[in-house]
């Protein structure tokens, strides 16, 4: 009976994947939606492994309450490296709880291939967790901790110990598979959390902030091994950070929450080069707010007017109509010095240069005052131009820098 | 410089003084109760010679025989009895979603620790009396086995309620993740864990079961003698240092006994 399970993780975009997780019987009989040891087998893969459907939740009852979710919708693909980014307290974990089923919605749908599991118990859902705190048993081998999904779903032992093996390899635990998890290290009581939670199949991997616990090398080694596992095994993973760069650099798509809401969803390109409230441009990456107004606008290109009325085209997010005062955000790497202020758009003095190896961060007093405005500059051999502190300068805009900010 | 946050315990004055004060009232009696266990002379104030002789007449001794049997059906019984209640009540009041009364719940558990003993010797007499009188009803033996249970359970209730409390919720998410059913996330995973918590409360319910006096004396019937009440009858009497015996023998049970639950408890820990 452990058939349909595997088969439909192998997800019909990438037929070529290697053949992790085919049967080692071979036994390829087509099961309909029904269940496996009480556990659901969603009937229809659809385009989207899970939607979310204006789920809220609300904890506390009366004056106490709180909404920890306020009416989110959201949908992640099949094979999707997602993530869910924000400060801590926006709600990511709620979310992913309410996914896991150790939390159930005050109000909307989570919906798994098509199929409603909103109101199932963690145990009959085909989705797993790597905690932030691992969890391993304590009391369990590596090999045991890995196999204790496969048992608990009934498969047979001779199936446990193969799959068991092919996940001690995938995560590269082999020679530790007899050992206590209390007496390896860190990283490699991640790597069993992983082999643990990747071992049964599931339909949707949700990851807790796994990486928080790592120092910064092993961090970065395990971002590489997470793609890489989740290419291999093409289970649509579902990653929790606060940690804008974790999410930029491994994420396909990442949806920015805050307060209990959805603020953007997109690729990472699209969050930072095209964020639509202040509240994503600021969370992500370095961002100089300039304030302005518009005059026109045409074709999704608004022009906007600075107080020292040079002009500037910026973008602004679709379905958005800017009107009057607005605020626009430029990246810092966006914009460039030049020495002759009467060249840039607009103008300041240099307050501060500071030195960060790979590039220069230059901060200018905008000569109508707010927030000093911050270029980045990468640094080469041969820079033509030497700044100085005190100096006047201008700044010039690359082309589509500036973008209309919702809010 | 760093200060030490912590003062070292023996830079204190007077420390070695009260300590070794403390260690000598505590010990030099059992200490004593011992040595005249060996005494070869029939009195326990003077002594004369070593024999093992007290010992000899000791297990030869019919009465001491049926007060052990007595104080083991009692103690065992009482144990795992109580043991069993407390898991039960232990999770019940960690594992579950707040209910109304639960703090109720958990002072009446406790409550036992505060009553003086011998007001729940009374009323533990009074309440078998009554329904002797009453339904005419008398189980025996099982009047103290009855009566040892329920002062057993706080006792036991405390390790494992703090075992419990101590223990990672994410672990029994983690087994409800990997599709274990809410029994066998217990049986699996909460179950194994809470091993040395039960131990440990085993091991004082035995422990405070094996001892009792107070209560044992006035529930206690005809022919219910165990070992704390035959050595209250024996010194009630010209003592020989067959009570040493007796009372060394039960010394070492105690400590066997305890010893035992503690090995096994920190090797489960690991």
């Amino acid at each position: 009976m452990g058939i349909a399970f595997e088969n439909q993780v192998a997800a019909p975009q990438l037929p070529s994947r290697p053949a992790y997780g085919d049967n080692q019987t071979g036994t390829h009989l087509p099961e309909r939606a029904g269940s496996l040891n009480g556990v659901i087998v969603p009937e229809q893969p659809g385009k989207n492994a899970i939607e979310v459907r204006g789920v809220r939740k609300v904890f506390g009852t009366g004056e106490n309450q709180v909404a920890a979710l306020d009416t989110v919708s959201v949908s992640i693909r099949e094979n999707e490296f997602f993530t869910l980014l924000g400060p801590s307290g926006c709600g990511k974990t709620t979310l992913l709880r309410l996914i896991a089923g150790f939390d159930f919605p005050t109000a909307g749908e989570i919906l798994l291939h098509g199929q409603d599991i909103a109101p199932l118990p963690p145990f009959k859902r085909p989705v797993n967790t790597v905690f932030q705190s691992y969890a391993l048993f304590p009391h369990m081998t590596v090999a045991q901790n890995i196999g204790f999904g496969l048992e608990m779903l009934g498969k047979p032992k001779a199936e446990i110990e193969a799959r068991v093996a092919q996940m001690l390899k995938l995560v590269k635990m082999e020679a530790l598979k007899a050992r206590r998890t209390s007496e390896i290290s860190g990283g490699q009581q991640q790597r069993v959390a992983l082999a643990r939670a990747l071992a049964p199949q599931p339909k949707v991997l949700l990851l807790d902030e796994p990486l928080s616990a790592l120092d910064y090398k092993l961090r970065k080694e395990m971002q590489i091994e997470l793609k890489r596992l989740q290419h291999e095994t093409g289970i649509t993973f579902i990653f929790v950070t606060h940690d804008q760069e974790e999410a930029l650099t491994m994420s396909d798509r990442i949806a920015v929450m805050s307060a209990g809401k959805i603020l953007q969803v997109g690729t990472p390109r699209d969050i930072y080069d095209r964020p639509a409230e202040r509240f994503v441009a600021d969370f992500i990456g370095e961002t100089n707010f300039l304030p302005g107004t518009v005059v026109s606008k045409q074709a999704g290109v608004a022009t906007v007017i600075f107080a020292n009325n040079a002009t500037i085209s910026a973008g602004y997010p679709e379905g958005f109509d800017p009107t009057g005062e607005v605020t626009l955000v430029v990246r810092p790497e966006h914009a460039d010095l030049v020495p002759d202020p009467a060249k840039g758009t607009i103008t300041g003095t240099l307050s501060n240069i500071v030195y960060f190896g790979t590039d220069t961060h230059y901060h200018v007093k905008l000569d109508g005052g707010g927030e000093n405005f911050i270029v980045r500059h990468q640094n080469s051999r041969s820079s033509p131009v030497t700044y100085a502190t005190g100096a006047k300068v201008g700044i010039q805009f690359e082309e589509d820098a500036a973008r209309v900010l919702k809010d | 410089m760093a200060e030490p946050r912590v003062m070292d315990i023996k830079d204190q004055p007077g420390f070695r003084t009260i300590a070794v004060i403390c260690l000598l009232v505590l010990y030099v009696p059992v200490l004593i109760l011992m040595i005249f266990s060996l005494n070869s002379g029939s009195l326990v104030t003077h002594w004369e010679g070593v024999t093992l002789g007290w010992y000899g007449s000791a297990f030869l001794n019919e009465e001491f025989h049926a007060a052990a049997r007595n104080t083991l059906i009692i103690s065992v019984t009482a144990t795992i009895v109580s043991t069993i209640c407390a898991t039960l009540a232990a999770i019940g009041m960690t594992r579950v979603k707040p209910w109304r009364g639960l703090a109720a719940a958990f002072m009446v558990i406790n409550l036992p620790l505060m009553v003086p003993e011998i007001i729940t010797a009374v009323a533990t007499l009074s309440f078998f009396a009554l329904i002797a009188g009453t339904l005419g009803l008398n189980f025996g033996i099982g009047n103290l086995i009855l009566a040892h249970t329920v002062f057993c359970i706080p006792f036991a209730y405390m390790p494992i309620r703090a075992r419990l409390e101590d223990m990672d919720l994410t672990l029994e998410y983690a087994a409800a993740d990997l599709y274990a059913t809410p029994w066998n996330a217990f049986r699996r995973i909460t179950l194994p864990l809470l091993v040395p918590g039960i131990m440990s409360g085993a091991a004082l319910a035995f422990i405070v079961s094996f001892d009792d006096f107070t209560i044992t004396q006035l529930v206690a019937g005809p022919g219910q003698t165990t070992l704390p009440l035959y050595i209250w009858n024996q010194i009630r009497r010209p003592m020989t240092p067959e009570i040493n015996a007796i009372s060394t023998i039960l010394l070492m049970v105690s400590i066997l006994f305890v010893s035992v639950s503690f090995l096994i408890a920190r090797r489960r820990a690991k």
